[in-house]
């Protein structure tokens, strides 16, 4: 009994706080697993990027970024690659996700299924598979000369478009997965007010169920874009040498020149890059929810 | 370009089925131009079903329905030209209210200014006058339900649908808006089939109301006499609270325990009956009873106050338990015999109403 204070508030407040405690506590083991995992090592390549060889600070690492052309070519590189197979895994899933959104759920489901497939086997496989039928004397290289499509055999591998198949194949589900679910999340009264209020299935789509599904576009591009970013095998097997991302970069720094210092400026200025995306994009999603167009 | 505010509804014949569930059986009915009709029914009776064909969402498996002379059964959706309130609102959450509204009247390509003065309008006919502005998640359960209905209203349909358009919100406010959609409706004079599972409501705002079941209409009548003479048990199990006696057919009259019963002049005698005793149409009497009451005996067995009305339940001398509401003013409650004590019920000859026996029995 405390003297003198309101009935039992000190333990009620201590009651409160060790609540709070408990559930703290279940978060625990994530909790240290990040900081070991993530926070120690991010915090540890952002120390050494500012280090020159001999161990003393400097932004010579940075300069470098700058002064050589290899790599602006190589952030260049990223991002065009990158906005490509986002590009291309929106014109894929878009169609994909809105086929499956209006199908009954038991079927989506199972259509689902065989969207989600690729993601039970590995990364490696699959680029190994790519690369069984894309080569010169490939199934599709094969299959089009067979059908007359061609005469030569033709470059569908180590290069551009090769890597680019290869990374929307890996990435699509990223879009159409998000992307289902806000198409999903769409009520069917609002088409049928659409076109209860005269509006054709075409007029109905364009100005309630496509921007009803914009948010969920945007995630899932997001995701693929910044997944992409750090893309390292896809291009490293399927490049052959001619698309180099940052993530390559950042493997050639270390393998072939043991320059950790250059690793990790490249490692920061990717990892600044991709949260400034992720900022403006959720810059964006709020402004999407504000613009509402405006009336008449 | 005159025409006329409102257009007559002709359903013939509509049926539709789900797989062995029938929606609608063989539903007829007319609706007049500028009445203001409910389809009253349980969940599940098809009344739903039957709002969303007169839309064009449902496409049934026969039938024929006309908006005036023009057949519309196998029209799209968007060509019916209809205003239909949903009742989830249905409002496009990335507009604002007065892009909500504009709606259809940017697909009607009508031009900007007069599009904005008839949207001001609407807002104004549905006391919202400067809220166009606002975004549709700002709003309250009343005023989403206010702007569903002049974004349906504003583009001056013939014919309005309404899908239990106040079941959101709380009693006081639907009370409200049922007075609302009443003066609306009179402002406007469009033809207005509205939906509703709730028998009050359905009685306040109808000209008409149909009471469907299993897909049929089962009684299409005026409020009161819905209520007064329904057809059947069923519908008037599902308006109102009553007790039903069996009654004997006796040399062209009805009697109950023996007792002839004196019946309204209108009443066409004709099969077996059931005798409804509606609890605030049974009055207990005090002192000599009146001749020309219909006189019922039987001991009080419960008294409850409820407030505004006094509910006492009496076990009649017959042996059937029937309930009778009485007024809570201290004088009426003076005359409420104790628990036990015998009492004597009066009804009217008019308020005897003896109806059908459909075998339904809740």
């Amino acid at each position: 009994m405390s003297a003198g204070g309101p009935a039992n508030a000190a333990g009620l407040r201590r009651d409160a706080l060790r609540e709070r405690l408990a559930l703290f506590s279940l978060s625990l083991p994530a909790l240290v697993l990040v900081v070991v995992t993530m926070v120690i090592p991010v915090a540890w390549l952002f120390w050494l990027s500012f280090l020159a060889d001999d161990g003393s600070l400097s932004l010579v690492n940075y300069r470098r970024l700058v002064v050589q052309p290899s790599y602006g070519r190589i952030l260049l590189t990223t991002f065009e690659v990158s906005g490509l197979a986002t590009l291309i895994c929106v014109v894929l899933g878009y169609p994909l996700a809105y086929v499956l959104s209006q199908l009954r759920p038991r079927v989506a489901n199972l259509c689902m299924l065989g969207v989600l497939m690729p993601f039970w086997t590995s990364i490696l496989v699959r680029t190994y598979a790519w690369l069984v039928l894309l080569q010169r004397n490939g199934l599709v290289n094969d299959w089009g000369k067979r059908l007359g499509l061609w005469e030569a055999p033709v470059s569908l591998v180590y290069n551009l478009p090769g890597t680019l198949v290869g990374l929307v194949h890996i990435m699509l589900p990223f879009l159409v997965l998000p992307l289902y679910g806000s198409m999903r999340a769409i009520d069917r009264d609002y088409l049928r007010a659409a076109a209860n209020l005269g509006a054709s299935p075409a007029a109905a789509f364009r100005q309630v169920f496509f921007p009803l599904s914009l948010p969920g576009l945007l995630a899932g591009s997001l995701i693929v874009f910044i997944l992409c970013l750090g893309a390292y095998v896809t291009p490293a097997m399927l490049g052959g040498g001619r698309v180099i991302m940052v993530a390559n970069g950042i493997a050639t720094d270390i393998q072939m020149f043991f320059n950790w210092g250059a690793a990790s400026a490249l490692g920061v200025v990717l990892l600044v890059l991709a949260a400034a995306m992720l900022f403006i994009a959720s810059r964006l999603t709020r402004l999407d929810r504000l613009f509402g167009s405006h009336g008449t | 370009m005159s025409r006329d505010a409102s257009l007559p509804i002709s359903i013939r014949q509509v049926a539709k089925s789900y797989g062995p569930v029938t929606a609608l059986d063989h539903v007829d009915l007319d609706i007049r131009s500028g009445e203001f009709l409910t389809l009253l029914g349980p969940s599940g009776s098809g009344k739903t079903t039957l709002l969303m064909v007169l839309a064009g969402f449902t496409r049934p498996d026969q039938g024929s329905l006309r908006f005036g002379d023009h057949e519309v059964i196998r029209l799209a959706p968007h060509k019916r030209d209809v205003g239909m309130v949903f009742q989830s609102y249905a409002l496009f959450p990335h507009m604002d209210v007065a892009a909500n509204i504009g709606f259809p009247l940017r697909l009607r390509r009508v031009g900007k200014a007069e599009a904005a003065a008839r949207v001001e309008r609407a807002l104004e006919m549905v006391r919202l006058a400067g809220y166009g502005r606002r975004r549709i998640d700002e709003l309250s359960g009343g005023q989403r339900q206010r702007v569903a209905l002049a974004r349906a209203i504003v583009f001056e349909p013939r014919i309005l649908l309404m899908d239990e358009p106040l079941s959101a919100l709380d009693k006081q406010l639907r009370e409200h808006m049922q007075i609302e959609l009443r003066r609306l409706h009179e402002a406007l004079g469009m033809t207005t089939v509205y939906v509703t599972h709730d028998q009050r409501e359905a009685l306040t705002l109808s000209d008409r109301v149909a009471v469907i079941n299993h897909g049929r209409i089962m009684q299409l009548d005026a409020p009161r006499r819905l209520y007064e003479r329904p057809a059947t048990r069923f519908v008037a199990e599902f308006i109102g609270e009553s007790n039903f006696l069996p009654v004997e057919a006796s040399g062209g009259g009805y009697c109950l325990a023996g007792q002839r019963l004196k019946l309204p002049a209108d009443f066409v005698p004709g099969g077996p009956r059931l005798l409804m005793l509606r609890p605030e149409r049974l009055r207990i009497l005090d002192g000599a009873a009146p001749d020309q009451l219909n006189v019922l005996h039987g001991t009080v067995q419960d008294v409850v106050y409820q407030g505004d009305t006094v509910l006492v339940q009496v076990l009649l001398a017959a042996g059937a338990a029937v309930a009778v509401r009485a007024a809570s003013t201290s004088g009426a409650m003076a005359a409420i015999p104790q628990r036990g004590a015998p009492v004597r019920l009066g009804l009217a000859p008019d308020d005897t109403a003896l109806l059908a026996d459909d075998g339904f029995a809740p």
